[in-house]
């Protein structure tokens, strides 16, 4: 009984100390986490998250300084991610994912002056000077960054809307409750 | 002998339910009616949409071609009445959303005048790839419900080398008889169909599948058979559902397609009775696919049947065809078991569309849903060996993950545990729900992938062009200080040139 208790004292000990000593020695001055956090954000640097980048987005996440529901454009999947990775938990039901939106212009408003094109971090915008210009839907983050530089309002942000393609079965457990 | 009782073995999986095929299967075929306009939906098929060729005022022939396949899964659409387009604008999709979709109208001139067509005088003497060719070029698709573009699978069934051709006539959802009547109809266009797909994919048999409740479909497939032993008629037990692919292949072959894996991996290909029958019009006679039979049921309707009728019409001309004893309390778009439920009756009627029910009240009646006994009926159900009960549970919770590792993804949303279970649970729904909810997250997923390496090469578009700009003002430079050097280098060496010439 003595015997037992002693050797995995004993065995307690040593590892503990080995661990301690690899902790000290052989720790890594960057904090890893933060690269893997910032591949899972969009990388459209949009700024909706109140930080200047997306690497500024996961130090702060990393430090735990900010939600996992920062991100607007990355919506529930990323949310998700995150919180995976961070290991909390999130109830999914309160982020407010009203759908992803994208930029949408009028096109009887838009005077062509190529400012909206310039600031899209994704070149979702095209078009020419004096040229309607328009928003390749696939391509856009929704980070709403040419809503502001527009000069004629012509840009607005949209629910992409339901299609075919998007259109899933609700649950059925929301139809009990 | 173990391979002949292996037929007729009930298996274990599936459900029995009572058919209600009778007696609108055994109402002769009657045709309708030209109808005075008809609705093209330019996608009735899995795929890329077809892109219209035609604009509105133009006349069409009956078998023209007015929107053509775009991308490689993808099949073109045919004018199934002669005519003058009116439109091309949404209509409502044959899909459970009541999404708009966007369709061809043709108001038609009641000639129904075909298209000089051009027919196959010999198909066998032709190239596979020729018949490959004629099925894509008439727009057939898998008419069994799936309508995946079938020239894309006799070129897969080539590629993979497969050696038999199932043909599908299990039929096996409640109500419906268009296959079955099919086959008593005209066996000698299914029979010739399937040899032609035979021909295109290098198939060396034919296994006709049907179900044992159809005896009438049965003898006259025999029948047409008789003078060709590479096609073999092979009898089925009637359950459910045996006319799913993977379902079919296992009873008719004993061979089990793995999970993730395609039929044609194990060496066969599926195809549907009427599916054949399309090939064959394809290729005999030229003809593209604009005419399909579809089966009118249910209990609110006066005079079940099955009815010939162009693509397109729409559902209530059909319905005031048929007449009705009540006004449906639900309108299904299918089989009970699979069908689309349809918000209202201004829907077309698409390439794979099978059936149309009329359900009244009573067969409409959908039970409340109680919690979960776990009982273990659905399990006992399930064709596919899932565990619906668990997968229900992890869904519930929004764990999706979970679900999928009970192999969701292998559900072929049959409905077996839905109808076996006690209480009343929307199991299929369940599934639907976290199938498309994966499906969206992967979506988004991608989506955000592409989202950062356009970031990236925008940044490295605008480095690019910064360093490009410094380089050519820098050599700009260079250029106007070597010129400045060069003009005064010349006018030394003119002041000395002039001072020699006055010398």
């Amino acid at each position: 009984m003595l015997f037992s208790v002693g050797s995995l004292a004993l065995m307690g000990l040593a590892l503990g100390s080995l661990l301690g000593a690899a902790a000290r020695y052989l720790a890594v001055a960057e904090n890893p986490i933060e690269a893997e956090l910032q591949a899972m954000l969009p990388g459209s640097q949009c700024g909706q998250c109140g930080y200047v980048g997306c690497a500024q987005a996961a130090v702060a996440l990393a430090k735990g300084e900010a939600p996992v529901t920062l991100c607007p454009p990355g919506g529930k999947a990323t949310v998700e991610a995150l919180a995976a990775k961070l290991g909390v938990k999130v109830d999914l039901s309160t982020v407010s994912d009203d759908g992803p939106r994208i930029a949408f212009v009028s096109e009887e408003i838009c005077v062509g002056c190529c400012r909206c094109s310039k600031v899209c971090p994704t070149d979702a915008i095209i078009g020419a000077a004096k040229q309607i210009h328009n928003v390749i839907r696939e391509a856009c983050t929704g980070c709403s960054g040419c809503i502001d530089v527009c000069p004629t309002e012509a840009l607005k942000m949209n629910p992409i809307p339901v299609t075919l393609q998007h259109w899933t079965w609700p649950s059925p457990s929301s139809a009990h409750n | 002998m173990g391979l002949i009782s292996q037929f007729f073995k009930t298996p274990s999986w599936g459900v029995h339910p009572e058919d209600h095929k009778r007696p609108a299967a055994d109402a002769a075929l009657r045709v309708l009616p030209t109808p005075k306009q008809v609705f093209l939906p330019l996608q009735q098929h899995v795929g890329g949409a077809a892109r219209p060729i035609v604009i509105v005022g133009q006349r069409v022939l009956k078998g023209q071609l007015i929107a053509e396949a775009q991308g490689n899964i993808s099949a073109p659409i045919h004018a199934s009445v002669s005519g003058t387009i009116s439109l091309i604008g949404d209509v409502t999709a044959p899909h459970p959303s009541g999404l708009p979709l966007r369709a061809i109208r043709i108001d038609a001139d009641g000639e129904d005048k075909w298209i000089d067509l051009e027919p196959a005088a010999d198909p066998f003497s032709l190239k596979p790839e020729e018949i490959t060719r004629m099925a894509a070029k008439a727009g057939v698709v898998g008419l069994g419900g799936a309508t995946f573009p079938s020239a894309v699978k006799f070129a897969l069934g080539k590629r993979l080398k497969v050696t038999s051709l199932i043909v599908n006539g299990g039929e096996c959802e409640p109500y419906l008889s268009s296959d079955d009547r099919i086959m008593r109809d005209f066996p000698e266009q299914v029979i010739d169909g399937a040899r032609l797909i035979m021909h295109a994919i290098g198939a060396i048999e034919a296994l006709v599948g049907i179900e044992d409740n159809k005896p009438e479909a049965i003898a006259a497939m025999r029948e047409a058979a008789k003078s060709f032993p590479e096609v073999k008629i092979r009898p089925v037990p009637s359950r459910y559902p045996m006319g799913s692919d993977k379902q079919l292949i296992q009873t008719l072959t004993g061979k089990e397609v793995p999970s993730d894996a395609r039929a044609a991996e194990v060496g066969v290909l599926v195809h549907n009775v009427s599916t054949c029958a399309s090939v064959h019009k394809a290729v005999r006679l030229g003809q593209p696919l604009v005419e399909r039979i579809v089966t009118v049921n249910g209990g609110a309707v006066a005079k079940p049947g099955n009815i010939f009728l162009p693509l397109g019409t729409m559902i209530n001309e059909i319905l005031d065809f048929t007449g009705l004893v009540e006004t449906p309390a639900r309108l299904i778009l299918g089989g009970p078991m699979m069908g689309t439920p349809l918000a209202h009756n201004r829907i077309p009627i698409v390439k794979g569309a099978s059936g149309i029910l009329a359900f009244n009240a009573a067969e409409a009646l959908i039970p409340e849903a109680g919690p979960c006994i776990r009982c273990g009926n659905c399990t006992k159900a399930c064709p596919m060996g899932l565990l619906p009960l668990e997968m229900a549970a992890r869904i519930r919770a929004h764990d999706f993950e979970g679900a999928e590792s009970y192999a969701l993804s292998d559900c072929i949303a049959c409905g077996c545990c839905a109808y076996v279970c006690p209480s009343h649970i929307p199991l299929v729904q369940y599934f639907s729900h976290a199938k498309g909810e994966m499906y969206a997250a992967e979506r988004t997923k991608l989506r955000t992938e592409a989202a950062k390496r356009l970031a990236e090469a925008k940044i490295a578009r605008i480095e690019r062009e910064n360093r490009e700009k410094q380089e050519a003002a820098a050599k700009r430079k260079a250029e106007r200080e070597a010129a400045k050097a060069a003009a005064a280098q010349v006018s030394e060496t003119s002041a000395e040139t002039t001072q020699g010439v006055t010398l």
